[in-house]
């Protein structure tokens, strides 16, 4: 049985289960639903090794819908649940499931030290710039000046950049998707498992109901040639549909800027080459925005250190060869007297 | 000092002590939590029964000189059994004026106070805000005083090993017990081998500290022939035989739950914040790591029980640890754990309260916390030590509840044994009967919901086995299928089972025993957690009176044990004593419809046994 099981690689349809997706009709889950599923069966995943924790919104319904061991706990902390997982069994492939309220508004906090402590795990954050479970609120990455109920006269928060804040937390694997960008989106979400480490995977997310077309002006199939860019290391970063265009480093301004190939006597020897290792150009690649920049896809930031499992495993096996674990001699150490 | 057998006024004559309550008052600087410590080793050492009481301030070097920086340590041995620290101290040993102002009020009458003249300065007088100096008014004329210039002395003995002023001043503290120890007959060797292993690295300063013990020893000897100073003997207390050793409640319970851990044959993984008063068991089990223990010191409250309950999920056996507002950070993931059923240890030192309240006194107020704090209906087990020993079992009991019932459980301790060491006897590890637990692997019928029809438990499977892939999560379950459902019969059906599943667990536990005294009779006191020994002493005084007295001491506080509340009516009144304003008393009158009479104390400071003595004897007079 088990020579079997090896052998037949699992199918994107073996990570479906029984249970009724209940996402609005056109919500841009359905579709990374699916690019996780593809990606799993891909990557030779198998559902009995596999687990996804998530908190509490949309996106955190996900583990429901995947064949997986799953734990869908509470608001804003399945980031401690993960690690608890990894400590318990590091064999164990888990997946976080988290939405831009749940992670970075009420679990922020936690989203922060398990990319710090480098948990072995792949995170998920469905950016929507909306909250949708609780019916359309502003979240902290909505932009200025939406309204919503909550904000009837438009939103005066500063909104966060989901990757700046990985990245300042210490993250070494920062990527983009977009959830209906199914020829990507699997690709990179590999990357992600692949990668030793916590990795932060933000993915644009539509929510049809309280924020649609959020994303459109860098999204919509006419314009995503002009306004995205999908890196890979090693290759330089050229977008544009019609015209050549690409990333140039400024060195007087330490600025990244959009220029013509062909213009202004530009080549493509001025176009930067994408280096993932290169942490201060991830920061400035995280930060373009639509529309004076291209949206930065694809892995932006991977440069792998220890797991932080790996670390607490080593040291529980370094104190094992170092002392015998004897219950009785627990009790007795120090000092102990005798009474006859 | 009880038991007083010699009167005789020979310098020589060794006086005979029954028992002695002693208290070492002096600056957060001063060591005293050390002077303490090193006098509790040298007097277990010795034999004699003791119970300790640590009794320090949240400020960690408040300003020298001041009365909220005073640090206290104190110590109650006999040849007698002796289960509290003491209710008011025979000696009090005195380092600066602000350690005398704040601990003058508690001593007894006629006690004795040796105090450092030396410490006595109009600029540490004005700090302790001392209008004059009690040392030359009369203000100290009911209590015998030694006074003695300890920091001249000690200057003096330390001399040779050319430390600089600061670091002579520091071993103050050893000249002073080395007197209290020539007092009562303590052994210097072992203090001394205690230091010359901390200050390996340091040789110079181990000297100069067995210097200072030596000194103080040495003035002793001298003061006793010119009559200023006397000895005491303490016969050894009459133990059961067996290898003993000084344990304080975290210790105790730190093991306890690791012991439990491994009787359940399980990885145990804690969770925690630092918190005071519960920090020490986070650190007791980081040091444990021989026996796979991990302990994930968290960014938050939260985050600690969420990674509990993560590694719990994962098969292992979870745990968090932390004192009251950490517990009420953590409420909501409880719940979580609750409602998936999954094993889970939560250790709730308490201290007192509300808010950030008093962090190093200690309270019993956590009881409605632990019982009915929560959104829901949310049942768990919660267990209570009695005493600094005490943990070791309890934490093995909340283990095999645990797992064997899937449940989460709670442990009350709190601040006071906490810190406080007993002797106890160690047990054999081996005498314990193992519990391991069983995953779950039977792929046929698997639902993660499927209870055993007889504990109501439901099954572990953990991760990593094939063929029983599932999703659990705090929305509610179908009862036949586990997944989600929002059926209104299914939730009243699920909230039916999870009750239902925690009141059987009346039925798996021991029944409720009289601590001391009888069934029955005219009055019973009630208590729980570390009140457990002024109770027992108070009972114990009384009923050597004649008095018609019970002690009835509760380790399981839900579920209830299943014969309490006969037990409770066979009395014709009971007073239920805690650190709280009722809780325990309203949770009783709540199950059984039970007249009982609260005696509640809410000072930060453990109940003196004359406090429970008075309640006695003003309820038997009612009675009578």
């Amino acid at each position: 049985m088990n020579k079997l099981s090896e052998i037949t690689k699992a199918s994107p349809k073996d990570f479906e289960t029984d249970q009724e997706v209940r996402w609005c009709p056109g919500c841009g889950d359905y579709a990374i639903l699916k690019g996780v599923q593809m990606a799993l069966a891909n990557t030779g995943s198998k559902p009995e090794n596999t687990v996804f924790v998530s908190g509490i919104g949309c996106s955190s319904r996900f583990p429901y819908y995947i064949s997986t061991y799953g734990f869908h706990t509470i608001h804003g902390r399945a980031p401690g649940f993960a690690t608890g997982i990894k400590l318990a069994n590091p064999d164990l492939e888990v997946w976080l499931v988290t939405g831009d309220g749940d992670g970075l508004s009420i679990g922020g906090n936690h989203m922060l030290h398990v990319l710090r402590r480098n948990v072995n795990i792949q995170i998920m954050l469905f950016n929507n710039e909306i909250y949708g479970l609780t019916k359309g609120q502003y979240s902290p990455t909505s932009q200025p000046g939406l309204k919503t109920p909550s904000t009837p006269m438009g939103s005066v928060d500063a909104p966060l950049s989901p990757c700046v804040f990985a990245l300042g937390a210490g993250a070494r694997f920062v990527a983009r998707g977009i959830d209906t960008s199914l020829k990507e989106l699997p690709q990179t979400l590999a990357r992600a498992k692949e990668h030793k480490g916590a990795s932060f995977v933000e993915i644009f997310q539509n929510c049809i109901v309280y924020n649609d077309g959020v994303f459109d002006e860098f999204t919509t199939k006419k314009t995503a040639k002009d306004t995205q860019i999908h890196v890979k290391h090693g290759e330089k970063m050229l977008f544009g549909k019609d015209v050549p265009k690409g990333l140039h480093f400024n060195a007087d301004k330490m600025i990244l800027e959009v220029v013509t190939i062909g213009e202004d006597g530009i080549t493509e020897d001025d176009i930067l080459v994408h280096d993932e290792t290169n942490r201060h150009m991830a920061f400035m690649l995280c930060e373009l925005e639509a529309p004076d920049f291209p949206v930065v896809c694809g892995i932006i930031y991977c440069n792998p250190a220890e797991s932080y499992e790996q670390s607490v495993h080593y040291q529980l096996e370094q104190a094992k060869q170092a002392k015998k674990a004897d219950f009785n001699a627990l009790l007795r150490s120090g000092r102990t007297w005798v009474v006859e | 000092m009880s038991g007083q057998t010699s009167q005789e006024t020979n310098c020589n004559e060794v006086t005979s002590l029954d028992s002695v309550v002693v208290r070492f008052a002096g600056d957060s600087g001063d060591g005293m939590q050390l002077t303490g410590s090193q006098f509790s080793v040298a007097t277990a050492l010795e034999g004699s029964d003791l119970s300790t009481f640590p009794d320090f301030p949240a400020e960690i070097r408040a300003p020298v000189g001041t009365t909220f920086g005073v640090s206290a340590f104190q110590i109650n041995f006999g040849s007698v059994e002796v289960s509290t620290a003491g209710d008011e101290p025979d000696v009090l040993v005195i380092m600066n004026p602000a350690a005398l102002k704040v601990n003058l009020g508690n001593l007894r009458n006629g006690g004795m106070i040796i105090l450092d003249e030396g410490a006595f300065s109009a600029k540490n007088l004005k700090k302790a805000g001392y209008e004059s100096n009690p040392l030359e008014d009369d203000s100290l004329s009911h209590y015998d005083v030694k006074r003695m210039d300890i920091t001249k002395m000690t200057v003096e003995a330390v001399k040779e090993y050319g430390l600089g002023n600061k670091d002579s001043l520091r071993c103050k503290n050893m000249w002073t017990l080395g007197l209290l120890l020539w007092m009562f007959g303590r052994k210097r060797q072992p203090i001394i081998d205690g230091l010359e292993q901390k200050f390996a690295k340091k040789p110079d300063i181990a000297q100069a500290n067995i210097a200072a013990l030596n000194a103080g020893h040495a003035f002793g000897e001298t003061a006793e022939m010119s009559c200023n100073l006397r000895r005491y003997h303490i016969d050894k207390y009459k133990e059961e035989p067996g290898t003993y050793r000084t344990v304080n409640g975290n210790q105790s319970l730190s093991w306890g739950i690791l012991a439990g851990s491994q009787l359940a044959d399980l990885q145990l993984i804690l969770g925690s914040y630092p918190i005071t008063p519960a920090s020490p068991l986070l650190h007791t089990l980081a040091g444990l790591k021989e026996f796979g223990v991990i302990t994930f010191q968290a960014e938050d409250e939260i985050a600690a029980i969420c990674g509990a309950i993560g590694a719990s999920f994962a098969g292992c056996l979870g745990m968090t640890t932390s004192s009251g507002p950490g517990i009420a950070l953590k409420t909501e993931a409880i719940g979580l754990a609750i409602s998936t059923e999954l094993p889970l240890i939560i250790v709730d030192i308490q201290r007192a309260g509300p808010s950030t309240g008093l962090p190093t006194k200690t309270e019993q107020s956590d009881l409605y916390q632990a019982v009915w704090g929560r959104n829901g209906d949310a049942p768990i087990v919660v267990l209570s030590v009695s005493n600094s020993t005490d943990g070791f079992e309890v934490g093995i009991e909340a283990v095999r509840i645990a797992t064997k019932y899937m449940t989460p459980v709670m442990i009350l301790s709190d601040g006071y044994i906490a810190t406080a060491s007993e002797p106890w006897k160690i047990p054999d590890f081996n005498d314990y009967e193992p519990f391991p637990v069983k995953f779950h692997k039977e792929t046929e019928g698997f639902q993660p919901f499927l209870r055993d029809p007889e504990t109501l438990a439901r099954v572990w499977a953990k991760p990593g086995t094939p063929g029983l892939m599932h999703r659990i999560g705090g929305i509610e379950k179908d009862y036949n299928s586990g997944h989600i459902s929002y059926d209104a019969d299914n939730h009243q059906k699920m909230t039916d089972v999870r009750k239902a599943k925690i009141d059987n667990i009346a039925n798996d536990m021991p029944l409720q025993e009289v601590s001391q005294g009888t069934e029955g009779g005219k009055l019973a006191v009630v208590g729980w957690g570390s009140t457990y020994g002024a109770i027992h002493q108070a009972v114990k005084r009384a009923r050597k009176d004649g008095q018609d007295v019970s002690h009835v001491h509760l380790r399981h506080i839900w579920p209830l044990p299943r014969n309490l509340e006969d037990l409770l009516k066979s009395y014709d009144k009971v007073i239920v004593a805690e650190m709280n304003a009722g809780q325990l008393n309203t949770l009783l009158r709540s199950q059984y419809l039970l007249d009982t009479h609260l005696l509640s104390k809410v000072s930060g400071q453990p109940f003196k046994i004359s406090e429970i003595t008075e309640a006695i004897a003003e309820n038997l007079g009612e009675s009578a």
